[in-house]
């Protein structure tokens, strides 16, 4: 009962308890709170005591150009030990500037997190790669390949994001991507064209979306009921499909043309951006107008206010003439078809044939990562990356051989998650009507 | 996670228009009533199907037999396996051989759908409950002895599921709590070593509070800081995976002299006897799963705390108004919900394969939220749920060795089930059983049943 206790109108909203803190909290003027100051605190003093005071005694070598490169940088060496120590005692200071500013009642800026996350995520990596039997790796392909593998978790947390500023939750993340993975790797084979390939998957992906929607809007079933059978019924179909069809003739049906890396000239020669952002195949290119298109639609467009309004306050929304229920199941569908797309990464880019359960839980990622954005396109982007980041730091470390066991970075990501829905790194609130269907009455 | 967003109804919210059709209203007062008035979240079994009968009952016998949620469940399972017969027919060779010629001879083609369909679903049966070509009476039953050897599990952990939905909690958790439990009860069975009886129960203890300690950390999370459930719980899946992955590589779970994640076989002290004689893998667990049946019977039925949860499941406000600790029931039910699946976990390595590997979970923690929607989160439906997809499991590894048909399509008839009970209105339309439309006078009725099952 200490939820009740904290809040600062005890009483008043009986019901919910921890849930009716939240509601004040959001609704008056924003107290600020201990959370965030406690928690870069205790980050802060675990990076100083374990990268700085416990640091490897080694140099770590970052690579930062790779042999195509129109000019070359020479490899970055940092001392471990001194490199960590300096990073903690910045950490230190920032939580130290977040404790003060609390004191003064003032919330702390957006860029003190943000910051802190940067510098932390390098101690971290200093530490790591300081401590590794070969301690250097290269940047450039660290962060390229960590672009590479965050493409389905970006167009899967994009999907998640136009669903529930409409009002649905999507669990179904998972099926959609596994969805548009198969139906790519099928169609591109069929016709022997990729684009078609890549095409399907969206259509595909946008199905399994449509019967989220239907169930969920016409039938009223409980989303998530719907959206965790979901992705069974897409797993056991296309497991069902790929044992039938698939391996009986691999050359007929599993052996998709994949779509090639596009590159555009002389940019692609940057060291770092270029690979990331001039070195891309179609989807990865998608992958980037994908952002910023629902960005620019969900926050700048009259479409993207009343979408936003219906996943606020849907009884709001009808009042003014918005038909709540097809707006949700167009926007479901489109973001269907957009994880759809995420799933074709798989089987057109990634590798070149379909197996059982390709997407491997990565929708589950992309949902984790949407939430980490906080339901925003441009923070469930860099969310994905920050997880796409962990998840290739994962296979790196593994081969230099680091004391971190590959385990605990695989994990990263969800305890990240945890963490943050439980309102310890930020608070994250979903939409409000996100979850509840609408029943015109 | 909605429900920290209260927002006001106007009194006439509930008041259908007239002339609405009957079937609407029905939909829009069990949404209300489910809703809390459109402020929270439906909870996942909807407070209108707990009950059984539909609302408005104002129907007669024939129909409501025929209508009601019983039928719906016999009749989902049933358009289930025809489209799951369908999907089988249609990558059968023999059905594509004689589709091309399908209009000289369709008699052809729809006997080679019918053998294909069939022909599976023979296998399955005779793998899942009776096999009739076997030699004795003994091996004739072994399926059905298989059959419940797997419905053990996934009746516990279907169990801590349903619990969690009656108080209105999405448990997913289930998977990363048999993990968690598996952990620590193989552990307690390989490292330590005791004497008979009372090793077998620290390792069940073990398990179950590992489980415990696993769901309540959920439950303690949303009570303290609003996270959803569901998210915390599919993160906590995969954390206790790679966690049990890490554990399975270090010297004090791997077996000695072994490179593949596994650890040593638990001590024979450690492990359930087979309850029917060692022809059978049939153990302890399923004697242990229906006692965990009855004990949630109880406890839902008979039980203050029980009461409790179905009030918080049913309204959270309206059980923190009538003085319900809310955030207690939701560690409590959660800390429960865990242990049943612990429970799970305690089945799969001290009974079924007595060692603990990367696979200890199967898929049951995910096939246990099936196994409760199924069962309508009842206690008894749950149980019954689970002996199903125990067979559907059981015959599946039959029926691909007899027919080739792959065990994924368990997978696809499974959450078709489920699909379809969950949206009684469209199982009832594809078999044409849809309410008529009733007479004014009787709308009128129906209308006041409306307004008042709304403002409960």
């Amino acid at each position: 009962m200490s939820a009740t206790a904290t809040s600062p109108l005890p009483g008043k909203r009986g019901p919910g308890t921890a849930q009716a803190t939240d509601q004040s909290v959001a609704v008056s003027a924003k107290p600020v709170t201990w959370k965030t100051p406690v928690m870069l605190a205790l980050l802060a003093l675990v990076a100083f005591v374990f990268f700085g005071l416990m640091g490897p005694n080694q140099t770590a070598e970052f690579g930062i150009s790779t042999g195509g490169d129109f000019f070359q940088l020479p490899a970055v060496e940092v001392p471990a030990f001194l490199g960590g120590i300096v990073l903690s005692v910045i950490l230190l200071g920032l939580a130290a500037y977040a404790v003060f500013l609390k004191t003064k009642g003032q919330a702390a800026p957006a860029w003190l997190p943000i910051t802190f996350t940067v510098l932390f995520v390098t101690a971290f990596l200093i530490w790591v790669v300081g401590g590794a039997r070969t301690p250097s790796i290269s940047l450039a392909g660290l962060i390229a390949g960590s672009v590479t593998l965050a493409v389905p978790l970006v167009f899967g947390s994009l999907s998640g994001v136009l669903c529930e500023r409409v009002g649905v939750v999507n669990i179904a993340i998972e099926g959609q991507l596994l969805g548009g993975a198969f139906t790519a790797a099928m169609v591109a084979t069929m016709t022997r064209n990729p684009f078609l390939g890549l095409l399907a998957a969206a259509v595909a992906g946008a199905v399994v979306s449509m019967v989220l929607a239907v169930f969920s809007i016409k039938y009223l079933v409980n989303q998530i009921i719907v959206g965790v059978v979901l992705n069974v019924l897409v797993s056991g179909l296309t497991g069902f499909l790929f044992s039938t069809v698939m391996q009986a003739n691999k050359a007929q049906f599993n052996s998709p043309v994949g779509l090639d890396n596009i590159e555009i000239p002389v940019l692609s020669g940057i060291p770092i951006i270029g690979p990331i952002l001039f070195k891309q195949t179609l989807v990865g290119y998608l992958m980037y107008v994908a952002v910023i298109v629902v960005w620019l639609g969900l926050f700048k467009t009259k479409w993207g206010l009343r979408v936003r309004a219906v996943g606020e306050h849907p009884q709001a929304a009808d009042t003014l003439g918005i038909n709540v229920n097809a707006t949700r199941f167009w926007n479901v569908t489109i973001g269907g078809a957009i994880a759809g797309i995420g799933g074709s990464f798989f089987t057109l880019v990634a590798i070149d044939s379909f197996t059982k359960e390709i997407s491997g839980g990565r929708g589950f990622i992309a949902l984790a990562a949407l939430i980490f954005g906080r339901w925003n396109p441009i923070g469930a982007f860099f969310a994905a990356l920050l997880f796409g980041f962990a998840d290739n730091l994962q296979s790196i470390v593994t081969i230099i051989g680091t004391p971190v066991p590959s385990q605990f970075m695989a994990m990263l990501p969800y305890l990240v998650t945890v963490l943050a829905v439980a309102g310890l790194v930020g608070r994250s609130r979903p939409p409000a009507a996100s979850g509840i269907p609408y029943v015109k009455g | 996670m909605s429900d920290k967003h209260p927002r006001k109804h106007s009194a006439g919210q509930h008041a259908k228009p007239v002339g609405a059709s009957p079937a609407a209203e029905e939909t829009a007062a069990a949404v209300a009533l489910d809703t809390a008035g459109g402020a929270m979240e439906p909870s996942a079994v909807p407070a209108t199907a707990q009950s059984g009968k539909l609302p408005g009952g104002s129907e007669t016998l024939a129909r409501r037999i025929f209508t009601g949620s019983g039928m719906v469940s016999v009749l989902a399972v049933l358009l289930a396996l025809i489209i799951g017969g369908l999907l089988i027919a249609s990558t059968d060779e023999r059905v594509g051989a004689t589709s091309t010629y399908l209009f000289a001879r369709p008699s052809d083609f729809l006997s080679a759908v019918w053998t294909a369909a069939t022909g599976s679903y023979v296998a399955l049966f005779q793998g899942a409950i009776f096999n009739p070509l076997a030699s004795s009476v003994g091996v004739q039953f072994a399926p059905l002895m298989e059959t419940l050897t797997i419905a053990t599990p996934l009746i516990t952990a279907g169990l801590g599921v349903a619990l969690a939905f009656r108080a209105g909690l999405f448990n997913i958790g289930a998977q990363g709590q048999i993990i968690m439990a598996g952990i620590l009860a193989a552990w307690v069975g390989f490292a330590l070593h005791l004497p008979v009886g009372l090793h077998l129960l620290l390792v069940l203890v073990a398990g179950i509070v590992g489980g415990a300690l696993w769901g309540g950390l959920v439950g303690l999370l949303k009570a303290r800081t609003g996270a959803h459930e569901v998210i915390l719980t599919i993160m906590f899946n995969y954390v206790a995976l790679y966690f049990l992955g890490y554990l399975l590589n270090t010297p004090a779970f791997q077996r000695p002299g072994e490179s593949n994640p596994i650890s040593p076989i638990l001590d024979p002290t450690a492990v359930y006897p087979q309850i029917l004689g060692s022809q059978y893998r049939l153990h302890l667990g399923f004697i242990l799963a229906i006692a965990a049946t009855v004990l949630v019977w109880w406890l839902l039925n008979r039980s203050t705390v029980g009461f409790e949860f179905r009030a918080v499941g049913a309204n959270p406000k309206a059980a923190q108004t009538a003085g319900i600790n809310v955030s207690r029931s939701t560690i409590l039910v959660m800390a429960i919900a865990g242990a049943l699946a612990g429970m799970s976990g305690v089945a799969q390595v001290a009974g079924t394969e007595k060692v603990l590997t990367d696979g200890v979970a199967a898929t049951y923690g995910f096939d246990a939220i099936t196994v409760a929607l199924l069962g309508r989160s009842t206690p008894w439906g749950t149980f019954a749920a689970g002996l199903l997809f125990g067979a559907f499991r059981a015959g599946a590894v039959q029926m691909q060795i007899q027919t080739g048909t792959p065990i994924d399509i368990v997978l696809v008839v499974q959450s078709l089930i489920v699909l379809f009970i969950a949206a009684p209105p469209l199982v009832r339309a594809v078999f044409g059983l849809n309410p008529r439309r009733r007479k004014p006078a009787k709308a009128g009725r129906s209308q006041k049943a409306a307004t008042t099952g709304g403002a409960a």
